[in-house]
């Protein structure tokens, strides 16, 4: 792929190694001046270490990368910087205890001297007023006190602040996880102007629309390599899903769950307390339940409430018109909060859920534990050498795996699910939904919340909240994006 | 800016306010030019401590040496420094560059720096032993004049507390370098994808613990005119204690160099003079002042749940 002279930014057979874990299997990657590139690819493919590579926060291990057509030998951060490459991390890349203009300084080393305040503080409510007009961040406002969607528009206002140095390219890595709709578009529009004027921008996004609307070229990654580079408007989202490795699962998802007695045992039921309908919700032996309707409107409150009534059935008592017969797991949608033991190794973190069962006397047994770990690393694919690692060592799409193994490897037979695939690629997605489906057939009742109206497709039957009781009940064959979105706006209409 | 975090910022002003209030009250005549130069006659070399403590804690560390760094400082400074300026002056600049020495091996081996200082604090306390086995020795002159003396109208204490501050809040607060240098406190990462140094982050914060430390231990050792090798022991705790109640958290970068000198100066005033008025034997000092922060931190964190 090392074509015309015009790219401005060339690697060549680049390979980067995590002890065994090749992220980087020697790629060939390049851009050109005023290029918009769409990098897709599953969680662990490879397109935060490559962005690295090309931040120049992370150091190939072989390879070359060429910049304007001379070959870098000592790349670095610094050397990135001068020649004006810039990047938005995934996780956020602010200091929460300084201002807004206060972080925009850390990034220009030329902004000092007299009254740099003043100078990074127009510098950067500039930038935000053309990428997000209405923004209403102050650039007196400490980074900390911000929510997490303003914290995101600084930093992307950030990268394409000016001062001494050149702005050639702009690496964004998921810039709109935490926007809006309508921030996202102003976000992507403003990319659209400035490729047009010549800067150049790599994209990155689960968000399979945006890079497709977006982008001019899309480079698709796996394990590691790039697999296919094409003009955007050739692609369409069943050629990227496909391309991406997760074809095979698709026509599976899509195929739709099982067919259930209608007489299997009662596992969940609950009578809505809310002033509606008065829904019952049940869930039988083996179905996948699933939660809809706009984000808060009371399906966590369930999911816990449940959870809570769970655990109250193991010591025999019972919540009024709640009932749950047997154990539940709990699969939290926000990881890095509720779900992983940030400290503990990946076979610990999947243990945890289990803890009686892998007691020998009064000691938890190791090997039990491992062989658990192991078999659950087995079915659900974690990408890792050793299960004695880090759990942070794990890409986000995995961490959420070893989460699920947790859940699953449990005695627990209902798992409550909290939009668990947040940030989770479309291939592990494809994944965790074979397994779910295959659970239930062995007899696994699912409650499933979810933001993501194509998750639903999943379910056997799906109920819909509003205002923290069920309206509707929509069965499986009467599932519509169209009834979902109704029922959720109903009776604020009336 | 809001309501709580207003209230946050003048929590360490309004705790000391309440402690002068109750020295006025059990003792009108300490509120004078000579009642604040007596009581506050310790507070420099407190003050400057704990700004040496705050340094490093602006970078997540923590400085368990800085006592006993005082007290080798102070013992140089009454045998040396008076003796031999420069041969003092050398050592003096010598320990600035132990300390510098010490952030980078931290950075470089990442360490713990608890561990690395509560060693230090031990090499320290024996060089003061070795040097000054009994309390002994002489302020140099010059040092003894500084520290005596007295402006008109405003005690000198007060003057160098302000001035200090002043400085300090500047080179930290305002200046570009130091948003450097707080920002790797608050996300070391972010820092170093930006190109910054952590490491020239790590070794300029703890040069800067250095220079104070030796400054109060210069400052120190004019109030008292002679050294004892265990003179500086407390400063280690008291000087956290400053930078804690004067707003600062132990992670994060959150700091105030304002804020730690009212620390500081509180506690000063909270140990012998007000205990002394209320009759209560001087041993309690300690006491006083523990629950003192425990007060303030209690208050702190209802300030900070109302406000979220």
């Amino acid at each position: 792929m090392s074509e015309s002279k015009s790219s401005i930014i060339e690697l060549d057979g680049v390979e980067r190694h995590f002890g065994a874990v090749r992220a980087l299997d020697g790629i060939d990657f390049a851009i050109r001046a005023g290029e918009c590139v769409g990098l897709v690819g599953h969680n662990g493919a490879g397109k935060s270490t490559l962005m690295h590579v090309l931040a120049g926060t992370g150091i190939a291990d072989r390879g070359e990368i060429r910049i304007g057509g001379t070959t870098e030998s000592a790349y670095s951060v610094q050397r990135a910087h001068a020649l004006g490459i810039r990047c938005v991390f995934q996780e956020l890349s602010l200091c929460p205890n300084l201002t807004v203009a206060e972080n925009t300084r850390i990034g220009h080393a030329a902004l000092k001297g007299w009254r740099w305040n003043r100078r990074a503080a127009d510098l950067i409510m500039a930038q935000l007023d053309e990428i997000f007009p209405g923004h209403g961040v102050l650039a007196g406002d400490v980074v900390g006190d911000l929510s997490i969607a303003r914290r995101q528009m600084v930093e992307v206002a950030r990268a394409f602040t000016v001062t001494d140095e050149p702005l050639r390219l702009v690496i964004l890595d998921e810039p709109t996880s935490a926007l809006d709709a309508h921030t996202a578009g102003q976000l992507l529009s403003f990319v659209r102007r400035k490729v047009g004027q010549g800067t150049s921008c790599i994209l990155i996004s689960h968000l399979l629309g945006e890079i497709l609307e977006t982008a001019d070229r899309i480079v698709v990654m796996r394990d590691g390599k790039a697999v296919a580079s094409d003009a955007a408007r050739s692609f369409d989202r069943d050629r990227l899903v496909a391309t991406m490795g997760g074809a095979r699962e698709l026509a599976e998802a899509l195929q739709g769950a099982t067919d259930r007695p209608a007489d299997a045992p009662l596992m969940v039921s609950v009578q809505s307390n809310g002033h509606g309908s008065g829904t019952q919700l049940i869930a039988r032996e083996g179905e996948i339940i699933g939660l809809a309707g706009l984000a808060g409107h009371g399906q966590t409150r369930l999911l816990l409430d449940l959870f809570e009534a769970a655990q109250h059935h193991r010591s025999g008592r019972h919540g009024a018109g709640t009932v749950v017969s047997a154990p539940a797991a709990l699969v939290a949608g926000d990881r890095q909060t509720d779900g992983i033991f940030p400290l503990w190794s990946i076979a610990d973190n999947i243990g945890v859920g289990s803890l009686k069962a892998l007691r020998r006397g009064w000691l938890i047994s190791a090997e039990r534990e491992r062989a658990l770990a192991a078999s659950w690393q087995q079915r659900i694919g974690i990408r890792t050498p050793d299960l004695d690692n880090n759990i942070l060592s794990l890409s986000g799409g995995n961490q959420q795996k070893a989460l699920f193994a947790r859940a699953l490897g449990s005695d627990a037979r209902i798992v409550l699910m909290d939009d668990p695939m947040r940030g989770v690629d479309v291939g592990t997605k494809l994944e965790i939904y074979a397994l779910i489906r295959d659970e239930a057939r062995r007899g696994r009742t699912f409650l499933w919340y979810t933001t993501e109206t194509d998750e639903l497709d999943n379910c056997d039957r799906v109920y819909v909240f509003r205002n923290g009781s069920i309206v509707a009940e929509l069965a499986r064959h009467e599932l519509t994006e169209e009834k979902v979105i109704q029922s959720s706006f109903a009776e604020s209409g009336m | 800016m809001n309501y709580a975090r207003l209230l946050r910022h003048l929590l360490p002003a309004l705790s000391m306010a309440l402690i002068l209030i109750a020295i006025a009250w059990l003792n009108p005549r300490a509120i004078s030019y000579f009642g604040f130069t007596l009581m506050l006659n310790l507070a420099i070399p407190i003050a400057l401590a704990t700004l040496a403590q705050m340094f490093v804690i602006t970078i997540n560390e923590l400085d368990l040496s800085i006592g006993t760094f005082v007290g080798f400082v102070g013992c140089v400074t009454a045998t040396w420094l008076r003796d031999a300026p420069l041969l003092g002056i050398a050592v003096l600049l010598g320990s600035i560059a132990v300390y510098a020495g010490l952030g980078a091996l931290i950075h470089l081996r990442n360490l713990p720096s608890i561990v690395v200082t509560l060693g230090m604090s031990f090499v320290w306390q024996g060089l003061a032993i070795l040097l000054l086995p009994q309390p002994g020795g002489k302020a140099p002159d010059w040092l003894l004049a500084v520290m005596g003396y007295k402006p008109p109208f405003v005690p000198f204490p007060i003057v160098a507390a302000v001035l200090i501050a002043v400085l300090v809040h500047f080179g930290l607060m305002r200046s570009s370098y130091g948003v450097v240098l707080r920002g790797a406190g608050g996300n070391a990462q972010a820092i170093g994808r930006a190109g910054w140094s952590l490491l020239r982050t790590k070794v300029t914060m703890f040069a800067l613990a250095g220079v104070f430390g030796v400054l109060s231990g210069l400052a120190l050792i004019g109030n008292t005119t002679s050294a004892d090798a265990n003179i500086g022991n407390g400063y280690t705790l008291l000087s956290v204690a400053g930078v804690i109640l004067g707003g600062g958290e132990f992670v994060g970068g959150r700091v105030s160099p304002i804020g730690a000198v009212i620390g500081a100066l509180t506690l000063a005033l909270a140990a012998s003079p007000l205990l002394t008025f209320m009759r209560v034997p001087p041993d309690w000092d300690v006491g006083a002042n523990g629950i003192i922060l425990i007060v303030v931190l209690a208050a702190r964190t209802l300030i900070g749940r109302k406000g979220a």
